[in-house]
């Protein structure tokens, strides 16, 4: 049995060995799972995959205003976490492809402290979402309402005129979530700090 | 053979061998035994009767989700509960029972197909065990805190996960542990693979079983830790203020897919390779010719390896890839076909004029062969885009998936209980109860998951507790065959719990075909075996 024994204890020093290097690939890919993160946000920053709170460009876009065709634009407010009241002043407007146009939100924390959301905008049907181009709105930032403030906020946008013909009604719907814990500057409303899937710290 | 004999003798001393590192003294007895146990046979019959209990746990989860399907309307459950239902039955049978079956399986298998005297740290294999007990409870409990169990679906996807109640918490605690656990296995079994082999036992001359077990460690190895950290971003999204996957604060619940799906694809392997390699060993016994195609089964394993990491995305061709993207993940996807077609080729060749014969491990075999194939091709079917868009999310993934994961992973583990039965317990099982285990599960599993295809195809969408009435003669059809499944589940638990207590005397060879070193061991397979390496020619 002696034979039996030396044999295991050579093997033992290999053993160990490969087990270490083996549980630095297992934290290595942990932080690979990790490292995922920043590698998509930059792929879709160079890609321009998601630029769903950035301003859309709107010099490629042609600027002739296409009279002929009229796209009814439908504003829906959601809240999720906050309490606060969200609504559209116009509820729908109707728009001509090319033609610049603002709408008015007013948003208001009824609470008795201050809270910071960020709306989030999504389109129905999808399909829309690339054609329609926001110049300016109120979720490239966070909002801070102090408590009992009312504030009125903007949305311009234009609408594509490549816009595909099948589609005359463009659903814009909007959902506040509350902003807290680490992420949340408290106060400011820092412009487009919230960049396409940045990660905070 | 002189190490047969030689294993003999350390059997036959079994309680008064001493041997350096941890028996110290004498074996516990009871259920100490069973705690403190490093012996590689005690933890695989540890693992393979835990993952059988989690099986019929998973099992009595999907009845409630076919009872409740059995007609249109809600019957039995609140829709919460539903989705609490299909997510746990998800959960439980991935990560509950197939996966630690095919580590059972390792643990008792590996060691003495290459004539090692044990796993490499004896003591870790003992904590891999016993971390599992622990996780099974955490998701038990979950069911029962406010909220109920996590209802987000077995991938977890964001943004439904930062929502759910404390019941997502112990999710996530119990996959962590659970995935500690497969991480320490899967290095056990590569170190155990690569340093102790018996002399003489060269790569190209390993059985099939421990090539794909070393791949598919290798596999859990590198995506294991993925997962550990897309759950880690989503209880950290849920407490600690961080917004990987909360769009509120900037992060994209497409992103969590992504992570997902990178751990996700490569899992499904995991779950299939193990058992190519249990189908492998035993087609070539009952057709008497040795496998076809060595070396091409373990290139194909390989690439089939090497492929499963950039092809995840073949799960997410609905969240809005660029052409090119989807393009370029459909054709991988199609590419993976090739070495799985390479396998099936090579089995059907080892069949081809053997003479054969037909024993439940044989036919469970089979079954697998023809069944398997099926889901290998409703696969290619999803993975050409353009179909999947109709059909992503529809009863077609679910009739997909089951065909690969119930009629391939786990008849190949049913096909390897049998075969490896006598070996494990010293007695021949019950042939006439096996038989009728295979015949009655081989229906009711088509009776159960073929008319899926037709309901998918149709437009019935997955996870849905309620549906339209032009659905309602396909799913009644599946909700017989499941409970029909489920209870010839009951005919296997007995035939091995007889087996276990007594039965025909089986002789070391056991099958008149096999071939490998586990062979040569006495049956049942001594506590100890091959304290003195064997020689492999
Ligand atoms: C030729 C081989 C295969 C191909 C081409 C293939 C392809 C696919 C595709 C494209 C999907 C996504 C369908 C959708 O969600 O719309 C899918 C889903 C799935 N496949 Fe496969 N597959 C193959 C083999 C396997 C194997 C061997 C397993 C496991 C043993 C497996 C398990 C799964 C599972 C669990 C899902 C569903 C995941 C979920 O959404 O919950 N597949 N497969
Ligand atoms: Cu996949």
């Amino acid at each position: 049995m002696s034979t039996v024994a030396s044999v295991r204890l050579a093997r033992a020093a290999g053993n160990r060995q490969l087990l270490v290097r083996l549980l630095v690939v297992t934290a290595v890919m942990f932080g690979f799972g990790f490292a995922l993160v920043p590698f998509y946000e930059k792929i879709c920053q160079v890609t321009g995959l998601r630029s769903l709170l950035q301003p859309d460009h709107v010099g490629s876009i042609n600027s002739q205003i296409d009279y002929a065709r009229s796209i009814a634009i439908e504003f829906d407010t959601n809240m999720r976490g906050l309490p606060w009241t969200f609504r559209s002043l116009e509820g729908h407007v109707s728009v001509h492809p090319g033609e610049m146009q603002q709408a008015v939100f007013e948003i208001h924390n009824g609470s008795n402290r201050p809270l910071t959301g960020q709306a989030i905008p999504s389109y129905g049907p999808a399909l829309a979402a690339e054609y329609f181009r926001k110049v300016e709105c109120f979720c490239f930032t966070q909002q801070t309402l102090q408590p009992g403030e009312t504030r009125q906020v903007p949305v311009v946008f234009v609408v594509d005129s490549a816009l595909p013909s099948s589609i005359a009604t463009i659903t814009l719907s909007f959902t506040f979530f509350e902003v807290n814990g680490a992420q949340a500057p408290a106060g400011v409303s820092t412009p487009v700090s919230v960049k396409a899937g940045a990660v905070r710290s | 053979m002189s190490q047969t004999t030689a294993a003999t003798v350390a059997h036959a001393n079994d309680h008064a061998l001493d041997h350096g590192d941890h028996a110290h003294g004498h074996h516990p007895t009871g259920l100490m035994r069973w705690l403190t146990t490093t012996n590689h046979k005690d933890i695989g019959t540890m693992y393979l009767w835990f993952s059988f209990t989690m099986f019929l746990m998973g099992g009595v989860l999907a009845l409630g989700i076919r009872a409740e399907l059995f007609k249109p309307g809600l019957q039995l459950w609140h829709p919460e509960f539903f989705n609490q239902l299909t997510t746990m039955h998800g959960i439980i049978m991935v990560f509950g029972a197939i996966m630690p079956a095919f580590v059972g399986f390792a643990n008792w298998l590996v060691p003495i197909q290459i004539g090692a005297p044990d796993m490499a740290f004896a003591r870790m294999n003992n904590w891999s065990f016993w971390l599992l007990p622990p996780a099974a409870l955490l998701l038990v409990i979950s069911f029962f805190v406010p909220g109920g169990a996590t209802a987000g679906g077995w991938t977890l996807y964001a943004p439904l996960t930062s929502q759910m109640g404390p019941g997502m918490d112990l999710a996530i605690f119990a996959l962590h542990i659970l995935g500690a656990s497969s991480i320490m296995g899967s290095i056990n079994i590569v170190v155990t693979i690569l340093n102790m082999r018996a002399p003489g036992m060269t790569m190209m001359k390993m059985p099939m079983f421990v090539w794909t077990w070393l791949i598919t460690a290798y596999l859990l190895i590198a995506v294991m830790p993925v997962l550990a950290g897309a759950i880690t971003m989503t209880l950290t999204d849920r407490h600690f203020g961080t917004s990987f996957f909360n769009a509120a604060g900037g992060g994209d619940p497409v992103m969590y897919q992504h992570v997902f799906w990178f751990f996700g694809h490569p899992e499904v392997y995991i779950m299939i390779l193990p058992a190519f390699g249990i189908v492998s060993h035993v087609i070539p016994a009952f057709a008497r010719k040795p496998l076809f195609g060595y070396s091409s089964m373990v290139y194909a394993t390989s690439s089939i390896a090497i492929l499963s990491f950039i092809v995840w995305a073949h799960h997410m061709f609905v969240v809005g890839m660029p052409a090119a993207g989807v393009l370029f993940f459909m054709y991988a996807t199609v590419l993976i076909a090739v070495p799985t077609g390479v396998k099936v080729f090579n089995w059907l060749a080892t069949m081809w004029r053997g003479s054969m014969t037909f024993e439940t491990p044989m036919l469970f075999a089979v079954g697998f062969l023809f069944v398997f194939t099926m889901g290998g091709f409703t696969g290619l079917v999803c993975a050409i885009a353009p179909i999947d868009l109709q059909i992503q999310d529809t009863y077609y993934v679910v009739a997909h998936f089951h065909y690969v994961l119930v009629a391939g992973s786990l008849f190949a583990l049913f096909s390897g209980t049998y075969f490896w039965l006598p070996k494990w317990t010293g007695h021949m099982y019950n042939e006439a109860m096996g038989k009728t285990h295979f015949w009655l599960s081989l229906i009711f599993f088509n009776i159960t998951f073929f008319p899926m295809h037709f309901l998918g195809l149709a437009g019935m969408p997955r996870r849905i507790p309620d549906y339209a009435t032009q659905f309602a003669d396909f799913n009644m059809i599946a909700s017989i065959g499941a409970f029909g499944f489920g209870f010839s589940q009951l005919i296997f638990l007995a035939g091995v719990v007889k087996c276990i207590r007594g039965g025909e005397k089986a002789t070391a060879q056991v099958w008149e075909g096999a071939e490998g070193l586990e062979w040569t061991l006495p049956s049942p397979a001594p506590y100890h075996s091959f304290e003195v390496p064997p020689q492999v020619k």
